[in-house]
């Protein structure tokens, strides 16, 4: 903040966009150290022996030995972090205890089918939460309707209090056991995705359309609305060009971090629904105690919900002039 | 919903709060959400207490005979591979999955709160490094927090826990941070350091007790996330292990079965659905109880409309005649107001805040929001009753201007762009022919480079331009009134002057009249030609503007005009003022509203109200001492 004061108000608007850029990126980049540590060091958490652990009672002790010294676990601790460090930056994320796969194959053909998952749940929730808070505030504005004002808190109140995976599985138990209308578990075809998606994306829907119809109330009673009005603009004029703009930056913000939500917030659904994800992967690995595995999607995880937040910062910024302006001014 | 005062009324401000709803702090309570979300939970607690008392035995009862039935008479849930009954099993898991996440719940507050606080008591550089620490974490989703935690301390429900626990964490140090940010900034805190107490004794003294209150909201409603978050955790086999149950690992037990008999998993998913609802449902009303400050009341009592009386004026461009506006509960900040406006003349409304002009003026642009109601004897514009306009004449014909240019432009939209709308929605003119004429209208108001300000958004203009790019808008019609709605107050003197001149201008140019409504009685003196003055609702004198130095009567215009200074005025006494206030639109007694603050006040004052009457030439004044 003290540096963008010192930027003086005369500074070009271009310059304190860049700067405040750089300094999301500098955060970004801190915060992603932090996790390469606490991934590293998760490891080495892990009460007992890990490898002694993974491989069961019965396993020789010839076996743990060896299978330490291939991880290099018998190292001293600076010395498995540079190498560990310099692993994952080559994309090197070690081998499956179990299976003997390459942890960097598996994330990377499991990647896709969670942020898949996660970006058109985003995209369906603000297709229909937009819309829906919209008319929610154009009905009850000013305490009108108080029926539809009631009934729309309770309904999202109680959708956003209630999480996805009962959502899963009242849908899997419902539509899928009970009526046999979709597929139940499993990645094949357009069919399979109904189903996640759904149980994904009904809290932020609700979320999103509480929050849209917030900020669609606050921007009715503002006075560029009542000049709007007396100009006398038809209803949908007012609404989606005049209206609308001014509250799409709370909204974006809250769908980008809905989106880090939802990416965290699969695993239960992939897990649901066996989908073929890194939500799955992770449950699995931890439960068969892979720890190499579980250490590298956390990682990973972790990497994608910190580059999000960054990406969601800067289109933020980048949109909406006057957020930087805001930042200085709070 | 009960009885209201009337005092709370008036015109309610969209600022601020958004949710409005029953009067009181206590009326959060009785709307269903609450009731609802306090019934939930207060359920959960007995459950929790005599749960495990009852059915205990039950629930853990092997019958070999009955494994992985449906739902019967006597297993209403089914029961599980062991033949244990499911709903005994839910209804004693209660205690555990509560007590689980009131203990993760407490482990996250202690060790958010500490991380939270610790800034205000470590030295910059440390502060600084906690702050950062915690906004990384904050912006981690939980549930990974948790499962890392939960991997690194060993499967389980203790590891469970700490995960939850760990997972809370962030959100509580934040909300910490920022709490006692705001509070550290408060004269008291600031009195305390300058006295030299310690930090720590601040924080310990001043800070924590101060923040309190939201903290232990804030752990009302953490408790529902620790429990929907442990749940899920149990759910994926990382929680709670087998011979101990909770609901998510009865769900977990029953998922594995919902292929064959999906009423299985319905139990356990039902009680943590119930439970999340309830604790959302008592965060939500807590939350509002703490915050709600007292809003107006909404019943629909609705005036009667006055009777027509008079002749209308053909000559008028504006012709009102017994305007009034009222609000539900009995206030009416406007009270059988009559006002008429010639073509090109300049009509000064004055009066104090809160005395009805600014509704007024939105009476007139059919602006008064909801649940304002407007009643009128005649309200013609251009000798046409508004309601029979429409859109597109009411648009182009009057214009408004209003008092704060940086909120009137859309700050998302381009300056150029609101003013060519008009064009093209009322006038059906092209885009690019609309806007020509707006950058055209922009020149008109002597904007500087109108083609490059059209092209800018509002933030990029300084005040004084905004307030001339509203009036630009106004001229993109053919306006017959300009309602200008205090358009100089938000302006420094200067600007004043300059959009005084402007708006003059305006009206010898286009021959449109201009309602012009202002608290300042100097300004309107000086710009209009004839100043009508409102006192509580209603007009009490009108009369031309050059003369409202020496013949004003009304003891309320006197004291107005004697309350400005002049070079006369003896700077070393205190200027003049009107003592007492204004009665709340709904306090407005039988008699004259002024009675209370007028030195000349008689009974008769207080008892029967005095009409508007002749005065003098072109002067009309509703005075019993002045008239009779």
């Amino acid at each position: 903040m003290s540096d963008q004061l010192r930027a003086g108000p005369g500074s070009p608007a271009v310059r304190r966009t860049l700067r405040t850029g750089a300094r999301r990126i500098v955060r970004f980049a801190v915060s992603l150290a932090v996790l390469l540590v606490a991934s590293f060091t998760m490891i080495h958490l892990i009460p007992g022996d890990p490898v002694r652990a993974s491989l069961g009672p019965a396993a020789p002790i010839e076996l743990v030995q060896a299978r330490t010294a291939a991880l290099g676990l018998d190292r001293p601790l600076p010395e498995q972090f540079v190498t560990y460090v310099g692993h994952v930056l080559t994309g090197d994320f070690g081998t499956s205890f179990l299976t003997g796969e390459q942890v960097g194959d598996v994330i990377a053909a499991r990647l896709p089918n969670t942020l898949t998952l996660a970006l058109l749940a985003t995209a369906v929730a603000l297709v229909v939460a937009v819309p829906l808070g919209m008319w929610a505030a154009v009905r009850t504005e000013n305490g009108r309707n108080r029926g539809t004002e009631l009934a729309f808190g309770t309904a999202t109140g109680t959708a956003v209090a209630v999480p996805e995976f009962l959502y899963s599985i009242a849908l899997v138990a419902v539509l899928a056991v009970g009526l046999g209308w979709f597929p139940p578990a499993g990645k094949a075809g357009p069919l399979t995705y109904v189903l996640p998606i759904a149980a994904l994306s009904v809290g932020p829907i609700a979320m999103i359309a509480r929050i849209t119809r917030v900020e669609t109330l606050r921007e009715l009673g503002s006075d560029y609305v009542r000049l709007a009005r007396a100009k006398r603009l038809p209803a949908i004029r007012l609404h989606l060009r005049h209206v609308l703009p001014n509250t799409l930056t709370a909204t974006l913000t809250m769908g980008g971090l809905l989106l880090t939500s939802l990416i965290a917030g699969s695993v239960l659904v992939e897990y649901v629904f066996a989908w073929p994800g890194l939500g799955l992967k992770i449950v699995e690995s931890i439960t068969q105690k892979d720890y190499p595995v579980a250490q590298a999607v956390i990682l990973v995880y972790g990497a994608v919900v910190l580059i999000v937040n960054l990406v969601v910062d800067l289109v933020l910024g980048a949109l909406d002039p006057t957020s930087e302006i805001k930042e200085v001014s709070a | 919903m009960g009885a209201r005062t009337a005092a709370d009324g008036g015109v309610e401000q969209a600022a601020g709060h958004v949710k409005k709803g029953p009067g009181r702090r206590g009326g959060v309570w009785r709307s269903a959400p609450a009731l609802i979300g306090g019934a939930l939970v207060l359920l959960m607690a007995v459950l929790a207490v005599v749960g495990p008392i009852i059915w205990g035995a039950a629930a853990e009862r092997i019958d070999a005979g009955a494994i992985l039935q449906g739902a019967s008479a006597e297993h209403p849930l089914g029961t599980d591979n062991l033949g244990r009954d499911l709903l005994a099993r839910v209804l004693v898991a209660g205690r555990y999955s509560l007590a689980l996440a009131l203990l993760a719940t407490l482990i996250g507050a202690t060790v958010g709160i500490v991380l939270g606080a610790l800034p205000s008591v470590l030295p910059r550089r440390g502060a600084r490094l906690v702050t950062g620490a915690v906004n990384a974490l904050v912006a981690f989703p939980g549930l990974l927090l948790a499962m890392f935690t939960a991997v690194a301390t060993g499967l389980g429900a203790r590891g469970a826990v700490l995960g939850i626990g760990v997972a809370i964490a962030p959100g509580f140090a934040r909300l910490t941070q920022t709490l006692a940010a705001s509070v550290a900034g408060a004269d008291y805190v600031a009195a305390a350091r300058m006295l030299g107490v310690p930090r720590r004794r601040i924080l310990a003294r001043h800070i924590l007790p101060n923040i309190a209150e939201p903290l232990i909201l804030n752990l009302a409603q953490s408790l529902g996330g620790a429990l929907l978050g442990l749940a899920g955790m149990s759910f994926l086999g990382l929680g709670v292990q087998p011979p101990d149950f909770d609901w998510g690992r009865l769900l977990f037990d029953g998922f594995t079965w919902i292929y064959v008999n999906p009423e299985v998993a319905l139990g356990p998913a039902a009680a943590v659905a119930l439970a999340g609802i309830g604790f959302n449902l008592l965060g939500d009303t807590l939350a509002r109880a703490a915050s709600r400050s007292s809003a107006g009341q909404r019943d629909t009592a609705r005036t009667a409309p006055p009777e027509r009386a008079g002749e209308p004026d053909p000559d008028a461009v504006l012709e009102v005649h017994d305007l009034t506006v009222s609000f539900p509960g009995g206030s009416t900040p406007v009270r059988g107001l009559s006002l008429s406006i010639a073509p090109g003349e300049i009509v000064g409304l004055v009066g104090e805040s809160g005395s009805g002009k600014s509704l007024t003026a939105a009476a007139i642009g059919g602006l008064v929001p909801y649940p304002g109601t407007v009643t009128y004897g005649r309200l013609r514009l251009g000798g046409a009753d508004v309601a029979t306009l429409s859109g597109k004449e009411l648009g182009t014909a009057l214009a408004m201007v209003f008092q704060d240019p940086m909120a009137s432009l859309n700050p998302a939209l381009k300056v150029g762009g609101q003013l060519a709308e008009v064009a093209v929605v009322h006038q059906g003119a092209s885009r690019a022919d609309a806007r020509r004429r707006a950058v055209d209208r922009l020149g008109h108001v002597q904007l500087p480079e109108p083609a490059k300000q059209a092209a800018q958004h509002p933030h990029e203009l300084s005040g004084g331009m905004r307030q001339r790019a509203v009036i630009a808008m106004g001229l993109m019609g053919t306006p017959r009134l300009i309602v200008a709605d205090e358009p100089t107050t938000a302006l420094d003197v200067t600007v004043q002057r300059q959009i005084l001149r402007l708006l003059r201008e305006v009206v010898e140019e286009t021959g449109a009249a201009l309602l012009f409504i202002s608290h300042d009685i100097a300004v309107v003196g000086e710009l209009c030609d004839r100043v009508v003055v409102m006192y509580a609702g209603r007009v009490v004198e009108e009369l031309p503007a050059d003369r409202l130095a020496d013949d004003a009567a009304h003891p309320y215009t006197r004291a107005l005009v004697a309350s400005l200074p002049d070079l006369d005025t003896d700077r070393g006494r205190p200027l003049a003022g009107i003592p007492g206030t204004q009665p709340a639109p709904a306090r407005v007694g039988a008699g004259c509203a002024f009675a209370g603050r007028c030195p000349l006040a008689t009974e008769r004052c207080r008892s029967e109200r005095p009409e508007l009457v002749v005065h003098g030439l072109r002067q009309r004044v509703a005075c019993w001492e002045v008239t009779s």
